[in-house]
This record gives structure tokens, sequence and C-alpha cells, in this order.
């Protein structure tokens, strides 16, 4: 690693981080503070909620999730907290060297005393740095807004923390994947389409998991992997944990492969 | 010693051309012209070099040592100046010209005040501010600030202001001096005609000749002119080319023995006569026809 290509692309993300904490953190205080009134009134929200089709409450991710528990109702909130989680680590990923190819100065980097090994494993250190500080300021938030607006129910502590300790995994897989994917593309212009696509894309495949019925196709999304429902009912499944991580491993070391042969596209 | 050594270099895209076959080497000391029109190979051939791109046969060496396998510690002394300079926007000069000095292990300051007093650059502008030309100077100040014995030039004066292109050829120059071998390429032959040594042409991917500017000059290419008038002259001797008539003008490069050329104008009823070096561009338009 070398220090000043960490400091450098640290900073370039900071301004991102701060954005993408500050939403997380709106979102995370919004759903939040209606969380009192919900719970005072849940017998009417939840004859309200029967009449809607199950397909509906599934698409919002309704399904399993019981909103009169305070678990329920963040887990509820939890789910676009980590479509703005997904989205952020897929933009990082996607975007660590690909970013520089497009505005054509990869060049600058790349013709320094510095192996490729090294430009790739500080421009990766510095991204997990920077959705680590995310991960860090959203943990806070929840924490407090939790704490804040709880209005007196009692919360199982355990469960909100396993749930928050997983999006650290949960952004790996999208950072990993993107990476990845903007290094077998010979080119990548523009980095959000993809990386709305690539979060999307796997949000819709697990909420929509029933119509594939009998092919677990929705195996494939980590929003499946870690559905709040199911963190609440049974914990982590620590079989698609390490799935998981061995996805990130794989994509990482591809990724390094892939950097060290690659073309660098010429600016003409 | 040859700094660069390039041995069959070849390259290609997918199935697109970049270059073929490529050999040539440079000394040390020597400040080497690389010339070709857009598209030739000019900057696959520096990007080759600098291992940004990774060759499908031959091979390559700067300072005796494998560009595909030592690339980090060649380039530690290597100057690079792209064609085009893009640069972080929102970076200010002295930032970027901090965060370019930090990879290479010494005080750069002193040195880099030196440069930016030269180029005449605003330290604390932000690159996206700076035009053309000024980013330009950022480049060639990044790319000198550390040093290198080996400069790489990539088509450097486009978007600087006559002024500055001479202050830029002074630089060199004097870097030169120190000892420091310099990679010119560039489209313009003029600008090579005034500060490099030795000359290698590159067309459609493959080397066409690499000479010593002045033998490339003097290679027994003459440009004869007369005028004459009255009788068609016909005038076919071999080692005529690019015969040129307008009224009773003519005008033509003619290689091989001069004597020949002299006894068939001596026939001639002829009102006026030049014989001259042909410009570099002239000589280099003949290796494109």
């Amino acid at each position: 690693m070398n220090k000043s290509v960490y400091l450098h692309e640290f900073r370039r993300h900071l301004n991102s981080v701060l954005i993408w904490a500050g939403s997380l953190l709106s979102l995370l205080f919004v759903f939040m503070a209606l969380f009192p009134s919900f719970s005072a009134d849940m017998a009417a929200m939840n004859q309200v909620l029967d009449n809607f089709p199950p397909e509906l409450k599934m698409a919002f991710g309704l399904g399993q999730l019981d909103l009169a528990m305070l678990e329920g109702y963040f887990g509820f909130c939890f789910i676009f907290c980590q479509l703005c989680l997904a989205i952020q680590a897929a933009n990082y990923g996607l975007g660590l060297v690909s970013i520089e190819e497009a505005e054509l100065n990869a060049d600058f980097l790349l013709t320094k005393p510095l192996k490729r090994s090294t430009i790739l494993s500080s421009k990766i250190l510095a991204a997990l740095s920077s959705l680590l500080l995310t991960d860090l300021i959203f943990w806070l938030g929840s924490v407090a807004a939790i704490e804040i607006f709880k209005s007196g129910n009692a919360y199982d502590r355990g469960t909100i923390f396993l749930m928050l300790g997983s999006v650290v995994v949960f952004q790996l897989v999208f950072f990993g994947v993107g990476l990845l994917i903007s290094l077998i593309l010979r080119k990548v212009r523009t980095v959000t389409p993809w990386s709305l696509g690539l979060a999307f894309g796997t949000y819709v495949l697990s909420v929509f998991s029933g119509i594939f019925k009998d092919i677990k196709l929705e195996y494939l999304s980590p929003f499946k992997h870690f559905d709040p429902g199911k963190i609440i009912e049974n914990g982590l499944d620590v079989r698609l944990v390490l799935v998981d991580l061995a996805v990130v491993l794989v994509s990482i070391g591809l990724s390094f492969w892939l950097y060290q042969r690659r073309d660098i596209a010429s600016p003409n | 010693m040859n700094i660069i050594d390039v041995q069959n270099l070849t390259k290609y895209y997918g199935k697109s051309r970049g270059v073929e076959n490529l050999s040539f080497t440079v000394n040390e000391g020597e400040i080497f012209g690389f010339i070709g029109p857009n598209g030739a190979g000019k900057s696959t051939t520096i990007r080759l070099l600098l291992s940004l791109i990774y060759p499908t046969s031959g091979q390559a060496t700067i300072f005796g040592k494998d560009v595909t396998k030592a690339g980090p510690e060649i380039r530690q002394n290597i100057g690079y100046l792209p064609s085009e300079v893009f640069y972080y926007d929102d970076m200010r000069v002295r930032d970027l010209l901090d965060y370019s000095a930090s990879f290479y292990p010494g005080d750069h300051r002193e040195r880099t005040a030196y440069l930016v007093d030269v180029m005449e650059l605003e330290m604390n502008r932000k690159i996206r501010d700076l035009s053309y030309g000024n980013k330009k100077k950022v480049g060639i100040v990044q790319g000198l600030l550390h040093n290198p014995p080996l400069l790489f030039l990539d088509e450097p004066t486009s978007g600087l202001d006559p002024l500055m292109q001479r202050k830029f050829f002074d630089l060199i120059r004097e870097e030169n001096k120190k000892g420091v071998t310099v990679f010119f390429s560039s489209h313009f032959l003029g600008e090579v005609q005034r500060i490099c040594d030795r000359v290698g042409i590159i067309r459609e991917g493959r080397m066409v000749e690499v000479s010593d500017i002045r033998t490339l000059q003097k290679s027994n290419y003459k440009k004869i002119r007369f005028i004459s008038q009255g009788a068609e002259v016909d005038l076919a001797l071999p080692g005529m080319s690019n015969l040129q008539k307008q009224g009773d003008w003519t005008e033509f490069f003619y290689s091989g023995d001069i004597n020949l050329v002299l006894g068939r104008l001596g026939s001639l009823q002829l009102e006026d006569l030049s014989i001259e070096e042909p410009t570099l561009e002239e000589i280099f338009m003949h290796y494109y026809e």
C-alpha cells in the first residue's frame, strides 16, 4: 500500500461519504419518527395493511416484518438503508479504477514508480475505509434514532446489532462485484447506471423471490442473505455469510489479476 | 549504452494494429525524435514503453531492464508528459504537484519552484480552471520535478504559445546538457528539426527509417527547381520524384548521380536554376507517398 495514494483516494471519497451518510441519517430519522404514532395505533394500521395485496407487501419487504415491534419497524426502514448502502458500495467498486480511466487521468498514477498491485490495494483500502466510515455513522445514527423514538417499547438489542453489523459484509459484496464488473468490461463510461442496476436488480430479485417458485434464484441476491425479517426470526445464516465472504475474496482476487494485465486505454 | 532498446515490438488491439515489428534504440544523452502522423502508433509505442499497455509480442528494455517486468523500477527514473493532459480537476496545481512529488524519494520543492517559475504557472488555481496550455505546463512540471534521467514527451508543444514553446525547448535543451535522454514524439517536423539529434519515422505502425537528422536532410535528396522557356522538357531520369510543372517552372526531387542531372540540365536553355536541401517536412512527405 502507498500512503499518499491511500490518503488522496480517501479524501476524494470523503464528500460522497458525507452525502450518503447524511441521506441515511435523514431516512432513519424520518422513518423512526413515525414509529411512536404507528405503534400507538397498530390495530388500525394492521387493518390497512391486511387490505393490501400480498405481492405489494412483499415488494416493500413487509411480508415477514411485524411493524408493531420495534425490531420489525426498524427492519422495514433498514431495507431502504440497505438499498442506499448497496448503491454506494457498488458505486465505489465500479468507479474505483474506471472513473480515472473514463476521465483519462489514469496515466497519472500508472506512470509513477508504483506497482499496479500497490495502486489497486491502496485504492481498495481507501474505498473500504470510506465504506466503513459510512457504516459507523449509520450505526450511531440508527442507535440514536431507535433510542429517541422507541417510545417505551422494549427491543432485542442483539437483533438490532446483528442487522447493523451485517451491512459491512453486505457492502463488501457490492463493492467486490462492482469492481470485478468494471475490470471485466473494457470501458465503463458512467458508473451510476451500473450501480443502480446492480442494487435494484438484486433487490427486486430478493423481494419477488416467491415468483420463481422452486428455483431459488433469489439466493443470488445479498438482499436475501441479509433480509431483516429473517435476521429477526433466526439470526444470520452463517453459511450464506461465508458464501458472501468467499464471493468478496474471489472478486477482489480476480480484480487484482485482471488489473495487472489490463491495457490502459489511451486518451486519443 | 542504449537507454531504450526496442526489439520487434508488436501490439494489436484485438484485430486492429497498434504497432508492428518495431525495432530501434535510443542512446544515452540524445534527443530522439519520433515522428509520424496521427494514428501511426506513436502513443502506442510510448504507452508500451511505460507499461501502460502490454505488447502482443516482441520486447523492449529501458536502462537494460524489461519494461513488462521492471515497470515500477524503470518509472522511478522516467518523466512523462502525456499528449493530452487530464488531471484531477478539483485539485489545486500545488496539491497535484505535491502528490506527484510524493512518489519519488527526496525533496523536490526547490526544483518544483524553479520549474513553476520558468513555466509561469499559478500554483493556487484549480486544475479545472486552467486553459489547455496551462494544463500542459502542469504536465511539464510534474514530468520534470524529480530530475528524471529519461524523459518521454508525447507531442509536448501542442497548446503552448510560441513564447512558451521556446521556453520549453530551452528547458529541454538545458536538461539534455545535464545528460538527460529525451524521447520526443511529434507530428510536427519543424520542432523536431529544431531540437533532435536523431529521428525515427513511424508510419502505419512500422518504423520506416531511423537516422541522424543531418543525414536525413542530406540523404542526397536535392530539391531542383528551374525555369526554362520554350520546348517541352523531357527529364526522365532514374532517381527523380515528385515532378511538378507549372508553366515554365519545373520542380522535382532528385537522388542519384548529380553529374547526370547537371548534364541533362546543361542541355536546356535555362532562365533560372536552384538546387536546395529539402526541408525535413519535404523529406517526410516523401516517406508518406
